[in-house]
């Protein structure tokens, strides 16, 4: 008798959700836990259109994110109809199809990847959809998640299923300990900047080593979270006793009798120890610094003491076009210290910075100073939960006595859907997750950072190298 | 869905890396109703200046890249966010078929589902196509799906891969979600295995 061959994080989660798979490869996988925000109209009206019904409501969940206002609960301040009518019909759509949507009155009400897993509803194991590609964030509890576009929606509301050709696998691992002022969000951003934004593409990243390990629950979903700004699939990380703890007694989180079935069964969810990737890419903890993005791809980061690049020091003709492309847009020149980078504005938020330790770490940084002047600084919760949490904490003080605008839970200023934008030319300090042309509205500069890095430059009002700053608790 | 067998059309070079969802379709029109000409919104901010005047630079405005229907871009082609509008956008303007190195996986699979079929060529054939197709604007190819060839009116011809499923699904125009409630019966079946499973 053979013992069974060793298989990977990924493989366990994708092989127990296969309803089927074909000659070709293509699988179809069930959905254990579909997540929908105010972007899912399309997908809707798609479902209507072919007179379907969702097949398993029970096991959707729906909140609004990306259209809501952050400097108020009410929709109708929203001046454009368009962004009002894609909030709204959120309601309407789940209302109908007997799904459960959090509102803007709802204090679970958040940015859905950050809701789901703080109320317990991603769990290790699960398979996980939501019509957003930063639905990579889940893969932090142990579970397969992925973004997926808004046919793909439909289709998962009308059959809890999905189309899937295998991915392949990829392991990094890094190992070591951080170094002070250093985060999850270096952490990734190295990572990118090390095998590129299409680096990981048609494959699902286990992240590993002692590094990974000693983040907290909120430092793995961050990492998770940009997982697909290196062009991955989906990102996860093996569920141990962080997870564990941190999960349990959330309310949404399995209890009792089923927590001690289910616990068991989690435990066997890591990779086995031989198990094989196919790819393995290392990193070692004490090469990462506080990083920062200079141009207008994740994969554009430099250490916080490094300089802007210089195009024509670049042997490969694309990476050098798209390289000056770049410092046009974003308005540098070559061999300016990053730290001589004045911003404009900066944005505290995000799925991927928007959690309670998240606002802790930028608190410590802004204590006792002011931003500086000329610099309008944000903070946005990632949820009503993150909120009272952080209010109950006193960091809403700290920020709004250093002159932050303390505002409601949302996506905002990442993506700038709901019309809060960097004016064109405008430079911010960003913890969202992409720097695009235009991503935080038409001619914005975006540059990518920590929340303890984004917090050094609203008080100094440049980038800045947090270990600089003496930090106050 | 809108079925794809050959299609011989001039090609559009985008002769970048890393070309974001969000070049393709700006956030500022996501909220517009699919019943919208998304090809308005394509390449928005590459083509049109603040104040809505073209770029003459930009290759969509150049007469003879105007009617192309087969995009070619560098390596990465639809990262960044899921926003299917991005394909819509795409539809709508009258490309057909995308090819490049590598491919933003939810991109990939957003543009099958519209009947864009995103065709995957190695580095220096992608390369090849992007300067014959700058060398000679309106240079031309011919995508046939049946046999899973591109060739060029030079004779050259190239191989691609597609996952048999899809390519029914294209050939013939079939939508993957009526294709899938087929396949009810597997559905059903998994779920009363998995309720069983969370009885016990």
């Amino acid at each position: 008798m053979s013992a069974a061959p060793p298989r990977t994080l990924f493989e366990k989660i994708w092989s127990r959700h296969q309803v089927t798979e074909q000659a070709d490869g293509q699988s179809l996988l069930y959905v254990d836990q579909h997540l929908l925000q105010d972007g899912s109209a399309p997908a809707f009206e798609m479902l209507r259109g072919r007179g379907l019904k969702a097949r398993a409501p029970q096991r959707a969940l729906a909140t609004p994110d990306h259209y809501i206002p952050t400097d108020s609960r009410d929709l109708s301040a929203l001046p454009d109809p368009e962004k009002r009518a894609m909030a709204q019909a959120l309601q309407t759509d789940t209302a109908a199809a007997g799904i459960r949507f959090f509102g803007l009155d709802d204090p679970r009400q958040g940015i859905i990847h950050v809701l789901a897993p703080e109320q317990g509803l991603s769990l290790p194991g699960a398979l996980i959809v939501c019509g957003d590609s930063h639905t990579s964030t889940h893969g932090a509890m142990g579970a397969l998640a992925f973004g997926i576009g808004a046919y793909e929606v439909a289709h998962v509301l009308a059959t809890q299923t999905v189309w899937q050709r295998k991915p392949r696998t990829l392991r990094i691992t890094i190992d070591g300990r951080l170094g002070a002022g250093v985060s999850a969000k270096d952490v990734i951003l190295a990572i990118i900047a090390r095998i590129g934004a299409g680096g990981a593409t048609g494959h699902v990243i286990e992240y590993a080593g002692s590094t990974i390990r000693s983040l907290s629950m909120e430092g793995r979903l961050t990492v998770c979270n940009m997982s697909i700004e290196a062009g991955a699939r989906a990102g996860m990380i093996a569920p141990d006793d962080t997870t564990f703890t941190w999960l349990s007694g959330r309310p949404e989180a399995p209890a009792g009798a089923q927590w001690d079935r289910l616990l068991p069964r989690w435990r066997q969810l890591p990779s086995d120890a031989d198990a094989a990737f196919d790819r393995e890419v290392s990193l070692r903890a004490d090469d990462i610094a506080p990083m920062v993005t200079w141009g207008n791809s994740p994969e554009d980061a430099l250490p916080i003491d490094a300089h802007v690049p210089d195009p024509a020091s670049m042997a490969d003709g694309t990476r050098r076009a798209a390289a000056e492309r770049s410092l046009a847009y974003m308005g540098l020149t070559p061999g300016l210290a990053l730290t001589d980078v004045k911003i404009d504005r900066v944005f505290i938020g995000s799925c991927t910075n928007g959690r309670v330790e998240d606002l802790r770490c930028a608190a410590d940084v802004v204590r006792g100073r002011r931003v500086a002047t000329g610099v309008e600084a944000w903070v946005v919760p990632g949820s009503n939960a993150v909120k009272l949490q952080a209010e109950a904490e006193g960091l809403d003080e700290v920020f709004r006595a250093a002159g932050f605008q303390w505002r409601f839970a949302g996506c905002s200023m990442c993506l700038a859907t709901n019309g809060e934008r960097v004016a064109p030319g405008q430079r911010c300090a960003s913890t969202s997750n992409r720097n695009f042309v235009g991503r935080q509205g038409p001619g914005s500069r975006t540059h990518l950072m920590s929340p303890a890095m984004a917090a050094a430059a609203a008080v100094t009002g440049r980038l800045t190298d947090v270990r600089q700053l003496q930090v106050r608790r | 869905m809108r079925s794809f067998q050959r299609l011989d059309a001039a090609l559009l070079p985008i002769d970048r890396p890393n070309v974001d969802t969000d070049q393709i379709t700006p956030a500022r029109f996501l909220q517009k109703p699919r019943s919208n000409d998304f090809g308005e919104y394509l390449f928005r901010d590459l083509r049109f200046d603040a104040h809505g005047a073209e770029l003459a630079a930009f290759v969509l405005n150049q007469p003879a890249y105007r009617a192309a229907q087969i995009l070619v871009a560098q390596d990465n082609f639809g990262c960044g966010s899921s926003r299917e509008h991005a394909v819509w956008a795409l539809c709508d303007h009258g490309i057909r078929a995308v090819v490049a190195p590598r491919f933003g996986d939810i991109f990939f699979g957003n543009a099958m589902k519209n009947g864009l079929l995103p065709i995957v060529l190695p580095a220096e054939v992608v390369r090849g196509l992007l300067d014959a197709a700058l060398a000679a604007p309106g240079a031309r190819a011919i995508i046939d799906l049946e046999a899973q060839t591109l060739s060029r009116p030079d004779g050259a011809l190239h191989h691609f891969d597609i996952d048999a499923r899809s390519r029914h699904c294209l050939l013939r125009g079939i939508d993957e979600i009526d294709y899938t409630l087929t396949q009810t019966g597997l559905i059903k079946a998994f779920e009363r295995r998995l309720d069983a499973d969370e009885a016990a």
